[in-house]
């Protein structure tokens, strides 16, 4: 392992992680205004042109502001937990890749932090371990809003783990390896879109429960209980829940792209564009729902994920099982 | 929506209907028939597209307010003013007190003297907004059209028992002399059609 290899390295994490960071707060940003575009209102207007530096305005307020730690709380536990939300979410990104590879000043940058064997394994995996976050910090926060937050992350999270990973089970046996670059160049003749539709759909509708974006967004129900685990916390460690979301909805966009729609295609600049033009209209499509659908129960959510979601999942698996027997 | 349709107080001659609520399925073939029907009508996508339609429409309703105002009708009762007589500008209040008697929040205080040309003159005259509750009934009862109310509603004030005091509401006397004062069409005003509707007092028995 020679130097230059450990500080490309860590040139690519901290690019990461200021792109992302970044991109979390221009992400309420667009969230405050598409959604008020769809209600007819203007979103912020004050701050700045058009409300553009709301983004400033929030990160100055998330700074300053006193982080207080209630009477009660169980301390440690209070404290890590909004950092185990924002760290896993960005530790999922690094086996993703974000752009083909591309030549800068005769030197080939492959912009993923590391392609591993078990790429897809990985991310899912790590995104899974996100679950702490909530869990931990909803228990920890002696206050019955995030408790029963705490208690609905548990199951939610659990129970669509599942789905996530039924669901990327049959396009796994059709690449038939766990990196995300392969899944990509498996695509060059065909999106897996067209040849896995369920398996598609069954991802979306599992990444809208593990991002916790608004058709189930049961976790931090804001009408019901508050803002669920993050009822107790203030200043920035609320803000690392809210960056861990964002950058959570932006790295299961790139998932999604990367592995049904074809992701950045052969490689060529128009390929990464076309990539981000498609993670753009996925993180689109989760602002867009949470203007149009309403939020189903508790127990819907359950319903929804055991006795429909994880049956089509398995025929799924099984039909995709035999075609890829009989094929060849 | 237009302003007609909130106005519209004819609840028996609008358009109301019963909505029809189908019966609840009870047994399991029904209930997996509603989730079918339920699953593949694409309901959802009907929400997607009137949400996307509204966007793209920019039909935006917001006002943004210290900026923009929506005009307020003319029987709004915010603050409170004193009126001049129009011409000669004398103050209109004649300290007949009615204003503090009817007071339903005990908010007007008022002290009064008789001065040099047998004329019942204020001394002393405030409301206290922080009690006053805007019913309008002082301006209903004044026989002069002395005190009415005003539109100015932006009263936010470091003092929640702020004091109006006299001169505070009293019309400028260049204005009322330079004919500017707003007449009061609102409560107790004079209304166009006056002479039709007041009677001559029965004196015949």
């Amino acid at each position: 392992m020679d130097v230059a290899f450990i500080i490309e390295t860590i040139i690519k994490i901290v690019v990461l992680l200021l792109v992302f960071s970044a991109l979390a707060g221009f992400g309420t940003y667009f969230e405050r205004k598409v959604l008020a575009f769809m209600q007819r209102r203007l979103g912020p207007m004050h701050v700045g042109p058009y409300g553009l530096l709301q983004i400033a305005a929030d990160g100055v307020k998330l700074f300053t502001k006193e982080d207080i730690i209630p009477q009660n709380v169980v301390a440690p536990i209070f404290k890590i937990a909004p950092v185990i939300t924002a760290a896993t979410a960005f530790m999922a990104a690094a086996a993703i890749p974000f752009l083909p590879e591309f030549t800068l000043f005769g030197y080939t940058v492959r912009p993923i932090i590391s392609d591993v064997n078990i790429g897809v394994l990985y991310v899912v995996g790590v995104m899974a371990i996100g679950l702490y976050g909530p869990l931990l910090g909803g228990m920890a926060s002696a206050n019955k809003w995030s408790l029963i937050s705490a208690a609905r992350a548990a199951s939610v999270f659990i129970s669509y783990e599942v789905v996530t990973g039924l669901a990327l089970l049959s396009p796994i046996m059709l690449v038939g390896s766990l990196s995300l670059i392969d899944m990509n160049n498996y695509q060059s003749d065909g999106w897996m879109v067209w040849s896995q539709p369920v398996a598609f759909v069954l991802f979306v509708i599992a990444a809208f429960a593990e991002t916790g974006r608004t058709p189930f967004h049961l976790i931090a129900n804001d009408h019901e209980i508050i803002d669920g685990f993050g009822t107790e916390y203030s200043g920035m460690r609320w803000g690392l829940f809210f960056i861990g979301e964002y950058a959570n909805m932006f790295f299961i966009s790139f998932l999604t792209a990367l592995i049904f729609l074809g992701g950045f295609g052969d490689g060529s600049f128009l390929g990464a564009l076309a990539l981000l033009g498609k993670v753009a209209f996925l993180f689109f499509f989760f602002l867009w729902t949470r203007a149009a659908w309403p939020d189903v129960r508790p127990d819907q959510l359950m319903w929804l994920c055991w006795k429909v979601l994880m049956p089509i999942a398995i025929i799924n698996i099984v039909v995709t099982g035999f075609v890829v027997m009989f094929k060849g | 929506m237009s302003i007609e349709q909130f106005q519209d107080r004819n609840i028996g001659t609008q358009n109301y209907f019963t909505v029809d609520i189908e019966d609840y399925p009870v047994t399991g073939m029904e209930k997996f028939r509603r989730v079918v029907r339920r699953t593949f009508r694409g309901e959802l996508f009907v929400g997607l597209w009137v949400v996307l339609r509204e966007m793209f429409r920019f039909d935006i309703h917001t006002v943004q307010y210290p900026k923009e105002k929506l005009p307020i009708g003319p029987r709004y009762r915010a603050i409170h003013e004193m009126q001049r007589l129009w011409e000669s500008g004398t103050e209109r209040c004649i300290g007949c007190g009615l204003c503090e008697k009817i007071c339903i929040s005990d908010c007007i205080r008022m002290d009064t003297r008789i001065d040099e040309n047998s004329r019942k003159e204020v001394t002393e005259y405030s409301i206290n907004l922080g009690r006053c509750i805007f019913c309008g009934y002082c301006a209903e009862v004044c026989p002069e059209l002395a005190i009415v109310h005003g539109g100015e509603y932006e009263n936010a004030s470091e003092q929640r028992a702020h004091f109006t005091l006299y001169e505070d509401m009293l019309t400028p006397v260049e204005e009322a002399i330079a004919q500017k004062q707003k007449e009061f069409p609102g409560f107790g005003a004079v209304t166009p059609y006056e002479d039709e509707r007041v009677k001559k007092t029965p004196l015949a028995y």
